[in-house]
This record gives C-alpha cells, sequence and structure tokens, in this order.
C-alpha cells in the first residue's frame, strides 16, 4: 500500500525539518533529560520520608512504619495524601507576599541546585556550564532567603528567631564552604562538574588528596539543608518549629520536600565531587552502570545524614559559629594552601 | 603554645566522641528489635493484669455475686450498675448487672471491694469497639462459666449467711451459733 496523504506528507515534512535543524532535537532531547532529572529528584526526596524514618527506627531498635503497602512504602503515599488535604491556613498577622515566596524559593533553590549533579553519563543539565560549582554556593546563598523570609514574615517570636539563628548559621558556614571546595578546584583546574568527575576517573577519587576538603565541606553541606546536628533554625526543643511554625498545609510540605531535596542535592554533590561521581569499574560504556554507581555512593551519604540526625546533639549556635570559624576555616584555609603548594611543586615551579 | 595544644587536644577528643556516638548508633542496626507486632504477635500480659471485667461462678456453677453493691460502691467512676433481687433459698443475685466499659479506668477497686471474690479482673485488653454502646456490658455479657483467679472458693460454704439448706453456724470455718442467755453469769 502506497502511503500518501496529507498527514503522511506532514509527517515526511517534519522528518525532514527535524534532520535539517539537530540542535532543536538535541534541545527536546536535553529538556526530556532534565525533567526526569527533575521529578526523578523529588519523588527521591519524597522517599527520603519513608527511608528517613525506617533508618531511624532501625537505629532505635524499632522497625518504622513498616505497615502501608510492601515495606511501608504505601506511607510515602499516605504522607502525600495527607499533607496535600490539609488546611493550608495562612495567620491573618504574616506579611503576604513575603510568606507565600519563601517556600517556592525554598523548593526553586534547592531544586535548580540538581542541575550540576550528573547522575550518569551524560546525564546531567549543566555539567559543562563553567562556573560549575559557583552556581551551587549562590543557590546555597539563595535558600538562607527562604528560612529568613519565612522567619521574618511569619511575625511570631518562634519563626524569627528560627530566621535569626539561620542568618547566625550561614554566616559561620558559607565562609568556608567556598573555601572547602576550592582544592578540588585547583586541582581540576576547572569549576565545570564535568571537568572535575573527568579528572577524577582519570586519575583518582578526590577524597584521597582533599581529605579535609571533603570533611569541612561535607560539614558545611549538612548545614545548608538545615539537618541535624546544624538545625538550629527549627530545633523542635527550643523553638516550636523554628522558621516554619507558621506554616501549614502545602506551603509547609513545600519546606519538607524543599528538605529532602536538598539532602539528594547535597548527597549527590558530595559523591560527584568527592567519590568520583558516577565512576567505577564499566561505567564509562554502561550509562545505566554509572547510574547505579552513582545511586549507591548517594544513598550512603544520604544515610550518612539521617545517621547524624539520629546520633549526634545539636550544638548550640555559639558553638557552631566557634567550629566555624576558629575551626572549619582555618583547616579548610590550609587545605587550599597545600594543594595550592603541591600543585605548584608538582608543576616544577 | 600550650593553650593551643590543649584546644588542639579538645577538637580531637570532640570529633572523636562524635564519631564515637555514630558508630555506637549505627551498631543498633544489627540489634534485636523491641518493637512487638502487635496483632500478629501477641504481648505477654500478667496474670494479674488489670483487663476486662467479669463475673465468676463458684465451684458449683452457681453465680458468686450476692449483688451486695459495695462494687459499685467503691467504683470511683461509677460505671458499675446493679440490682438486688432474691431467689427462693434467700440467696441474694444481681438482677441485671451492668458495666459501662466507656467509662471504666480499669483500677481493680471493684475486685478489692467484693466480698465473695465474685466481680475478677481479666488479662483480655482488647476491648476496642466502633459504637460506644457496645463497650456497655450486660450481666450474660460478664457472667463466665468459670472461677477465675479463687478455683475451690465458694462463699456461702465460708460465710455465716443463713439460706435455705444451710443454717447458721454449718459452714466451714464456722463456730456454731453460740446461745448468748448462756453466757449469762
Amino acid at each position: 500500500m502506497l502511503r500518501t496523504g496529507p498527514l503522511h506528507a506532514a509527517r515526511a515534512a517534519m522528518i525532514t525539518w527535524f534532520s535539517n535543524h539537530p540542535e532543536v532535537v538535541d534541545a527536546i532531547i536535553a529538556s526530556l533529560k532534565a525533567l526526569v532529572l527533575l521529578f526523578g529528584s523529588v519523588i527521591v526526596a519524597a522517599m527520603l520520608i519513608w527511608v528517613e524514618r525506617r533508618l531511624l527506627g532501625v537505629w532505635q531498635d524499632r522497625y518504622g512504619p513498616n505497615r502501608v503497602g510492601p515495606f511501608g512504602l504505601g506511607q510515602v503515599v499516605a504522607d502525600m495524601i495527607k499533607i496535600f488535604f490539609k488546611e493550608d491556613w495562612m495567620p491573618p498577622f504574616v506579611d503576604k507576599p513575603a510568606f507565600l515566596i519563601a517556600p517556592l524559593v525554598a523548593m526553586t533553590t534547592m531544586m535548580m541546585a540538581f542541575v550540576l549533579v550528573p547522575v550518569a553519563p551524560g546525564w546531567n543539565v549543566a555539567g559543562d556550564l563553567n562556573i560549575g560549582v559557583l552556581l551551587f554556593f549562590a543557590l546555597a546563598g539563595l535558600a538562607v532567603y527562604a528560612v529568613m523570609l519565612g522567619g521574618w514574615s511569619s511575625n511570631s517570636k518562634y519563626a524569627l528567631l528560627g530566621g535569626l539563628r539561620s542568618a547566625a548559621q550561614m554566616l559561620s558556614y558559607e565562609v568556608f564552604m567556598g573555601v572547602a571546595l576550592m582544592g578540588v578546584v585547583m586541582e581540576t583546574g576547572s569549576f565545570a562538574v564535568n571537568d572535575i568527575i573527568a579528572y577524577q576517573g582519570a586519575h583518582h577519587w578526590f577524597i584521597l588528596t582533599q581529605f579535609f576538603g571533603f570533611c569541612t565541606f561535607a560539614l558545611a553541606a549538612v548545614a545548608t539543608t538545615h539537618r541535624h546536628p546544624f538545625d538550629l533554625p527549627e530545633a523542635e526543643q527550643e523553638l516550636a518549629a523554628g522558621y516554619h511554625t507558621e506554616y501549614s498545609g502545602m506551603k509547609f510540605g513545600m519546606f519538607f520536600v524543599a528538605e529532602y531535596v536538598g539532602v539528594v542535592v547535597v548527597s549527590g554533590l558530595l559523591t560527584t565531587l568527592y567519590f568520583g561521581g558516577w565512576h567505577g569499574p564499566g561505567a564509562e560504556s554502561h550509562a545505566w552502570l554509572g547510574f547505579i554507581y552513582f545511586f549507591i555512593k548517594t544513598f550512603i551519604f544520604i544515610m550518612l545524614f539521617i545517621l547524624l540526625r539520629g546520633a549526634l546533639p545539636r550544638p548550640r549556635y555559639d558553638q557552631v559559629m566557634a567550629g566555624g570559624w576558629k575551626f572549619c576555616l582555618p583547616l579548610a584555609l590550609v587545605n587550599m594552601l597545600v594543594t595550592g603548594a603541591v600543585i605548584l611543586a608538582n608543576q616544577g615551579g | 603554645m600550650k593553650d593551643f595544644f590543649a584546644k588542639l587536644v579538645a577538637i580531637f577528643i570532640g570529633i572523636y566522641t562524635n564519631l564515637r556516638s555514630m558508630v555506637m548508633v549505627a551498631s543498633h542496626t544489627f540489634r534485636k528489635r523491641d518493637t512487638i507486632q502487635y496483632p500478629e504477635v501477641k504481648p505477654y500480659v500478667p496474670p494479674r493484669y488489670r483487663g476486662r471485667i467479669v463475673l465468676t461462678r463458684d465451684p458449683d456453677g452457681e453465680e458468686r455475686c450476692v449483688a451486695c453493691n459495695l462494687c459499685a460502691a467503691a467504683c470511683p467512676v461509677g460505671c458499675i450498675s446493679l440490682q438486688k433481687a432474691e431467689q427462693d433459698d434467700g440467696r441474694w443475685y444481681p438482677e441485671f448487672f451492668r458495666i459501662n466499659f466507656s467509662r471504666c479506668i480499669f483500677c481493680g477497686l471493684c475486685e478489692e471491694a467484693c466480698p465473695t471474690n465474685a466481680i475478677q479482673l481479666t488479662p483480655d485488653f482488647e476491648l476496642g469497639e466502633y459504637r460506644r454502646q457496645d463497650l456497655v456490658y450486660e450481666k450474660e455479657h460478664l457472667l463466665i462459666s468459670g472461677t477465675g483467679k479463687y478455683p475451690d472458693y465458694n462463699f456461702y460454704r465460708i460465710a455465716g449467711l443463713s439460706i435455705a439448706g444451710k443454717p447458721k453456724g454449718a459452714a466451714k470455718n464456722e463456730a456454731k451459733p453460740v446461745d448468748v442467755k448462756s453466757l449469762l453469769p
């Protein structure tokens, strides 16, 4: 049967057009990949609700949620249904625009930071971005606005104290976070995440040469996500719920999910920057293998995050500041200095 | 300089203790769970647990309750209600006996007050109902066929109360009634 007719002609014309414009095809494929990554990260973040509760249970000699669905996985769905259908009440005394923007900022900045994380060979959005990891610092800096705006616009004392502490905390960790990462950038000679991964594939994982950089950056990363033990802005015991005390329903849910997205992003970044990203035996030829390596490494970091929550007490915020300025900053600076010296020595300078 | 080293030592100790507590917490992964998976696995409940209240019978199969109302009087929340009636032989028995378990606090004072060991608390704690009215137990729900915690106890064989077929002083551990006039000097 001869394929003719207007429909077939249109299809043929479309195919010719696309083969003449490969950049459009590339853009479409890249957008689809970006969408997959976006939804993937959000879904993983949602699953973390369950993962965290199970793991905390395990470490407290309990089982955690194990009733809803297989292994209690249905708990995620149940929690989501609950939070979607909760009344989204806004207190009359809040500053409305800022109050509305804060959870959006929290969610967007953390999800945008995910563009940096290559989950498998060729599977990232901004891997070749020449400012690379600087974008992460920018977004981590912006994420603080969510907490500070949320705390300030709530017009309540607990929330304000939470926002205040968040600002104090930011002053302690933002300083050495950048310095801690500079060792990696100096060794690679590039800010781009793909270059960093390629360097680690060709030479060694940065955990070997940048151990102190890793330690300090990991501390800063935990502080970025406001997770225990650096959860001063939302210290339940003393601040009710901290900066999101006045939030309810889906607005609270966005803060909640943003925290978990932050955990995923930061774990992914730690993997990417210090543990070779998706590199592993056979990952260059099989992209899916690379994804599995990446997933395993990232998940170990996520478990570490939860273990931190299960094990460590929360420091006072003067202790956080002292630790940041008097210990981590000098350590990161010395690390950067020694890295520079070694690089110079290797160049024969 | 000395101060600096002291601070350095403090930092190392701090890092060590934090890592140690993380390892200790992580080691709980391999411990036995404390949770009892309730509906599938029943917890052990001691025999004297204060759960659902029952009315027991004496070894002859008769109701032990003599409708003395002491349990209702002792009950701090007033969840017991009963009405005395009398059999042909003179024994008292409750015409109705009602416990409202939505009020009951399972304090066990009724059991302590009971002179005939009739009312007893049992280790059954699964009393959930969907309708509140279903928590009101009548005598036919409360009465069991056994003797409960006191297998050999029979009030009318111990006590001196006279009923048909058992005059005063005929019971076990009981002296014959004394003719008070014989005590006169």
